[in-house]
């Protein structure tokens, strides 16, 4: 059901990664002030819009779901959110790197998207340990797509606020340039930003593709055992076990 | 949409049910004439809880459908939540208010009035210990408020499960007036006392393993027959 | 709906009059917690930002308490049961829990806000004390909302203790930003100022988008 694509995913990937680094090193300019190190902004920033996106997206998957009740959409809102929290912890790792080389300092408070990452990596931290939690599956399922669309709803409004808070006391430091970007660094941008989501939508991919295979296998060995009780991993799972 | 006074009070057809992954009913077909009397029976773990906390509206089908005084859940649940009197193992009650308050509490979110409370105090006879707290009286004593929380508001039909667990021989006396045939309501009852169960059905229905093994009018069921479900 | 929330609410206040279990307890988690920080900060006394991040943090922190507790008499007495069997909109426990935890908030700041000008604020704050209300209850709703949405979702997990802190302190960071930053202006030295109101309207937006979202999402946390 979810693996409609994958290779050309795949191939689509591996293309736009190479791509982008070869436009990293190669094409782009070099930052006057910051230096070579200024290039791992094509590499924060779509690691930042990309997750967020990808959280906004765990968030449309949990209404999906209490919609329809179709447990699919769990599954995917799920895979959606966990893979968004590695990108967002690389996304906090990277702009800490950055921050290190452009200012001196392991983290500014003044960075208000760094801040509002933060803050939303705290919440959405809270998702897996929620799930977790929950031994009923369909109540699992349920209290986790609530939690996905309040969180989804939550970043909007948490960015505004931090912002908002930051924005009367500090310029931004982190900015790739004083405003409008030059023409080489706005295409590498673009690139790298594709880059980034297609690789998170194979990754996807992957994850529901390989969850939904250990389903069906379990489904078949149960059957094959002729065993009228369904056959679960030991012990208890954040993750969906059953569609 | 049908709320019709004729119909029958259950109507069920392949109903199933099942908690995460584990099947606690699969299909359960069977229909009870308002105002029958239908007896469940099965070994722990039957799914006779789950089949009446299905009818309570509290859980809703996952397989088949269920009809419930003639409203189709879940969609239609809400249309019948206040024509149903539910007796389960907890009694729903809140330790740290008096009996009546826990009543008149109840009372208002059925949008009753309390002049009820205090008759249904009565016939069972905890009229005297209305304003000691909950947490105060013994199991039996709170399983006869539980019962007045039940029908405090007229139910067509009432799902019983074990109602006279914990109740003396007297106190059981004074509820059959209320929890009984005479009732009039609809009941689905389950009960231990196979020959008591046996006695008071019309229809019998027993539980394996989530599956209906027998449903038949109660004459034609033997106290023999439903004992081989406990095997 | 209107005489259920009704219901439900005077229950639960009846309930907590009773036994005590939640705002004593908020109460004396704050006192100590001012006490703490008096020691932390070792200063005699604060003011300006430091007095409204010090009386924010400490409430909230002190809200989780109070939020831990919400839903515990209907999970552990089948009050949930109870209330699922009614004829009655389930948004309407949503309404009611909130109601509860505000008033709850209210009592708990009515000593606890005037044990906190005792024991650690500075400057006087009888002069703001209008704009002081207008924020606390702005605040309050959003913590009453966000609170009973977090609470119903804790309370069906094994762990709520530490899941409703850990879900509650993030989603409550934009209403810590609007209450300090609105609250910092009316504990200055010099005098208190006027609250910008630019705060108060992030409070209000916190409010009405929380709001609407907990009232479309609440029912299906408490379906089967």
């Amino acid at each position: 059901m979810f693996a409609r694509g994958l290779k050309t995913l795949s191939i689509a990937s591996v293309v736009l990664i190479v791509g982008a680094f070869a436009l990293v090193f190669f094409y782009a300019p070099n930052d006057a002030d910051q230096g070579f190190i200024q290039k791992i902004f094509y590499l924060h920033v779509p690691l930042a819009i990309v997750a967020l996106c990808g959280f906004v997206a765990g968030g449309v998957f949990g209404i999906q779901f209490l919609r329809t009740g179709d447990r699919a959409h769990d599954l995917r809102s799920y895979v959606a959110i966990h893979l968004s929290l590695i990108l967002a912890v690389a996304a906090l790792v990277t702009g800490s790197i950055w921050a290190r080389a452009a200012w001196g300092h392991w983290w500014v408070w003044d960075e208000p998207t760094l801040v509002s990452f933060l803050i939303v990596f705290l919440l959405y931290a809270c998702y897996q340990p929620l799930r977790f939690a929950i031994e009923d599956s369909g109540r699992q399922a349920r209290a986790a797509a609530v939690f996905s669309i309040v969180a989804g709803a939550f970043v909007p409004l948490n960015f505004l606020a931090v912002r908002l808070a930051q924005s009367f006391s500090h310029p931004r430091v982190l900015s790739a340039t004083g405003g409008t970007m030059p023409g080489e660094m706005r295409l590498t941008f673009l690139v790298s930003l594709l880059a980034m989501a297609v690789l998170f939508v194979t990754l996807w991919k992957y994850e529901l593709t390989s969850k939904q295979a250990s389903m069906q296998l379990r489904a078949l060995k149960r059957r094959l055992a002729e065993d009228d009780e369904p056959w679960l991993p030991a012990g208890r799972s954040a993750a969906p076990q059953q569609l | 949409m049908a709320t019709a006074t004729d119909g029958p009070a259950v109507a069920l057809r392949d109903l199933g049910r099942a908690y995460g992954e584990r099947v606690a009913l699969a299909g359960v077909t069977l229909e009870l004439p308002r105002g029958a009397t239908l007896a469940v029976f099965g070994a722990n773990g039957a799914g006779k809880t789950t089949l009446l906390r299905v009818l309570a509206t509290l859980l809703r089908p996952h397989a088949g459908t269920a009809a419930v005084l003639g409203a189709t859940l879940p969609r239609e649940a809400w249309a019948v939540r206040g024509r149903i009197g539910l007796l389960g193992h907890e009694p729903l009650l809140y330790r740290d208010l008096s009996v009546r308050e826990n009543l008149r509490f109840h009372a208002r979110l059925h949008g009753v009035g309390e002049g009820r409370a205090a008759a249904l105090l009565d016939a069972v006879g905890m009229a005297r210990r209305a304003d000691e707290p909950v947490r105060a009286l013994s199991r039996g004593m709170a399983q006869r408020v539980a019962i007045c929380r039940a029908l405090l508001h007229e139910p067509e039909l009432l799902l019983l499960d074990e109602p006279l667990a914990n109740l003396d021989p007297g106190a059981a006396g004074a509820v059959a007036p209320l929890i009984g045939r005479e009732s009039g309501a609809a009941r689905v009852l389950i009960s231990h006392d196979v020959e008591l169960g046996l006695a008071e059905a019309d229809v019998v229905l027993g539980l394996r393993g989530g599956r209906a093994e027998i449903v038949a009018p109660a004459g034609s069921v033997a106290v023999a027959d439903v004992r081989e479900l406990y095997r | 709906m209107r005489r259920a929330i009704a219901a439900v609410v005077r229950k639960d206040v009846l309930v907590e009059l009773r036994t005590g279990e939640a705002v004593p307890a908020m109460l004396l988690f704050s006192i100590s917690t001012f006490v703490l920080f008096h020691f932390a900060l070792d200063r005699r006394s604060v003011d300006g930002d430091l007095a409204a991040g010090v009386l924010w943090v400490t409430l909230l922190f002190a809200a989780v308490l109070g939020i831990v507790r919400l839903f515990v008499a209907e999970r552990e007495q089948g009050g949930f049961d109870g209330f699922l069997l009614a004829p009655v909109d389930r948004t309407a426990l949503f309404v009611a829990k909130a109601t509860v935890l505000f008033a709850f908030l209210a009592a708990l700041e009515l000593v606890a806000v005037p044990a906190f000008a005792i024991l650690l604020l500075g400057p006087s704050p009888w002069d703001a004390v209008p704009e002081l209300v207008l924020v606390l209850a702005l605040a309050d709703v959003g913590i009453a909302v966000v609170g009973t949405l977090v609470g119903a979702l804790g309370i069906q997990t094994r762990t709520r203790e530490v899941i409703v802190p850990i879900l509650a302190l993030p989603l409550m960071i934009p209403l810590a930003i609007g209450a300090a930053r609105a609250t910092s202006p009316l504990f200055l030295e010099a005098g208190a100022a006027a609250v910008p109101g630019r705060w108060l309207l992030v409070l209000g937006l916190y409010d009405l988008v929380f709001g609407l979202l907990a009232f479309a999402v609440f029912d299906f946390l408490l379906e089967d």
